[in-house]
């Protein structure tokens, strides 16, 4: 057998540690519950309520990143202008900024001191703890990750095509539909778990804009918090269920229609 | 037909200044230049890709210039054939058949045409990744033609092709221009191909139109040191001239009559400069004196450079003119220059 360098064992072993690293803490988080606490855990409707609001206020700021952000990601993949990269640096920079600061930067610009708060107030929308506020935030975090995603993918279909499509009497709008879409709503479906996982996750904003009503993340630290590991464990474990479930799901639909197409 | 009028056209690193061309009706015409030419911009500003600074647009009588592509009558075919791959090849060529509704029976008869004389029946439902290059060119052809489009624009159509399939849409092309009565524009930087496919051609440089005419005479008659290297021109010397004479170092030419003076190059194209052991003058041509200084061998032919008065030619000799002998061992040769074959610019 061929004889290994020291520097192959280096990243063999690396890797090892790296992996149980990620793995461990989470395989022992979600064996760590008993099955009876599991299941009285999935009775207390606090915490259905909860994972609930996870999920719908993930799922919308997906939605309104979708309608909102397809276009810019198509733009951004299309064109070359002069500030293009400031405006790329800028759709970057929910990613880089503090979390809790997120938080604040929204609360001050819907607070009653601002125009655009007050404009707010005058249609009736409240965004200090309520659900409208935990979605805002939720498509401030998310956004980058969505437009990112798509831009690539919109960046790897060939202009050539639409340029074709053009050439044969399609419109900008019908070139867009029958050509573009269709070859890039694969990167628009990884577009928006990325999205949604991200909108998930999200901890620091949310508690600073809403407490109540109370998204999953908040629950776990609440419980945590009150009553100790041992009790915001299961809620966690649900919420991560769940979350793999969906994303599994529609892991499976997209590579089941790619290869049929 | 195609007529361009003093077309400007600035792109953020890349200019094309004072295009004026017109190609006629139904013309398989030929823009031929080296990489970075502009001849793909041009090509592009023609089809309405690219945004035009000056100058006018016209097919036939009717002006293009502002109209976005999809309202100019044109098909394109890219080198890369960019045929859509979620579409089979059946729904490939019929796409554009779904903005052009008016012409129902015709376009049945055209399709059937098209698929027939591009042998694509066996293909239809299949998707285009499961295609060769030349299968994947001729479905491009097919659709770019499916709505009868007044100008085909082809880019570089045949240099991404296999040698074998090169052929097969070379001549498919050379088909499909004598059945259709769209004007074809082919961008290429292979001057076999134009002389294959094209009447008439122009030789573009940096933005530039260098030498519009009949693609032979281009290629016999360069007007520029540019359009002469790129045709192959491989004996290009400066030269001062008197009477019928091309003077180039100590060496003196015979030309068929007289030069304008503002001339400063003689040209002669190296299939033109025969070599033999014996000095022969047949059809006018002047044997010169001259020693062998290289043979390179390139399979079918050779290439051979001789020295005369200070001079050195490029000849490119078919191995079977030399009857097998090897002219690495001939110590004397002669060159055999016909004045009818230089070229002065």
């Amino acid at each position: 057998m061929e004889k290994r360098e020291p520097f192959f064992w280096l990243t063999i072993s690396s890797s090892v540690v790296i992996l149980a690293f990620i793995v461990l803490p989470l395989f022992d988080m979600v064996t760590a519950p008993s099955a009876s606490m599991l299941r009285e855990t999935l009775k207390d409707r606090d915490v259905l309520r909860s994972i609930w609001l996870s999920m719908y206020a993930s799922g919308t700021a997906a939605l309104i990143s979708f309608v909102f952000g397809t276009p810019l990601a198509y733009l951004l993949a299309r064109t070359h202008f002069r500030g293009k990269r400031l405006i790329e640096s800028i759709i970057d920079l929910p990613i880089v900024i503090p979390h809790p600061v997120v938080g604040i930067a929204i609360l001050s610009v819907a607070g009653k001191n601002h125009w655009i708060g007050q404009i707010l107030g005058d249609l009736g929308i409240r965004i200090m703890g309520s659900v409208t506020g935990i979605i805002t935030v939720l498509v401030f975090v998310g956004l980058p990750f969505y437009i990112n995603t798509v831009k690539d993918g919109f960046e790897s279909i060939s202009p050539r095509l639409e340029n074709v499509s053009r050439s044969l009497g399609a419109s900008m709008a019908g070139t867009f539909f029958r050509i573009t879409f269709p070859l890039a709503w694969r990167s628009i479906i990884i577009g928006l778990i990325m999205c949604t996982a991200r909108a998930i996750s999200e901890f620091g904003a949310v508690v600073i804009v809403a407490y109540h009503p109370m998204i999953a993340p908040v629950m776990i630290y609440e419980r945590f918090e009150a009553y100790g590991l041992k009790y915001s464990q299961p809620v966690a474990v649900w919420l991560v269920l769940v979350c793999l479930f969906l994303f599994l799901v529609l892991r499976v639909l997209t590579l089941r229609k790619a290869k049929e197409s | 037909m195609i007529r361009l009028e003093d077309l400007n056209v600035s792109l953020l690193n890349f200019n094309l200044r004072d295009i004026h061309l017109t190609i006629a009706e139904n013309e398989f015409f030929a823009l031929m230049g080296p990489t970075g030419a502009g001849k793909t911009v041009l090509l592009e500003a023609i089809a309405g890709l690219v945004p035009v600074k000056s100058g006018r647009i016209f097919f036939g009588e009717r002006e293009v210039t502002g109209l976005p592509p999809e309202r100019r009558g044109i098909g394109i075919v890219y080198q890369d054939h960019a045929l859509f791959p979620h579409q089979t090849v059946l729904q490939n060529i019929t796409y554009g058949l779904h903005f052009h509704k008016a012409q129902k029976a015709e376009a049945q008869d055209r399709q059937e045409h098209l698929i027939g004389l591009l042998q694509l029946s066996h293909l239809l439902h299949r998707l285009p990744t499961h295609l060769s290059g030349g299968e994947k060119q001729r479905v491009a052809l097919a659709r770019a033609l499916m709505v009868a489009p007044e100008v085909l624009l082809l880019d570089e159509p045949l240099s991404a092709l296999d040698p074998n399939f090169r052929e097969e849409v070379r001549d498919a092309l050379k088909e499909l221009h004598k059945t259709s009565k769209a004007t074809f524009l082919m961008v290429t930087h292979d001057f076999s191909d134009a002389l294959f496919l094209a009447e008439r051609a122009a030789v573009m440089n940096q933005g530039r139109l260098e030498q519009i005419g009949v693609t032979e005479e281009i290629f016999r008659r360069p007007a520029s040191l540019f359009a002469a290297e790129f045709v192959g021109m491989k004996n290009i010397f400066p030269a001062t001239f008197e009477d019928a004479r091309a003077i180039v170092g100590d060496l003196e030419i015979e030309l068929e009559g007289p030069v304008e003076e503002s001339k400063r190059y003689v040209s002669i194209r190296p299939e033109d400069v025969p070599i033999s052991r014996e000095s022969v003058s047949t059809n006018g041509s002047i044997p010169l004196k001259a020693e062998i200084r290289r043979v390179v061998d390139h399979g079918f032919y050779l290439s051979i450079a001789v020295n005369t008065g200070g001079v050195t030619f490029q000849s490119v000799m078919p191995k079977s003119m030399l009857l097998d002998r090897d002219p690495k061992d001939w110590q004397e040769v002669y060159v055999h220059l016909r004045p009818s074959n230089l070229h002065t610019f």
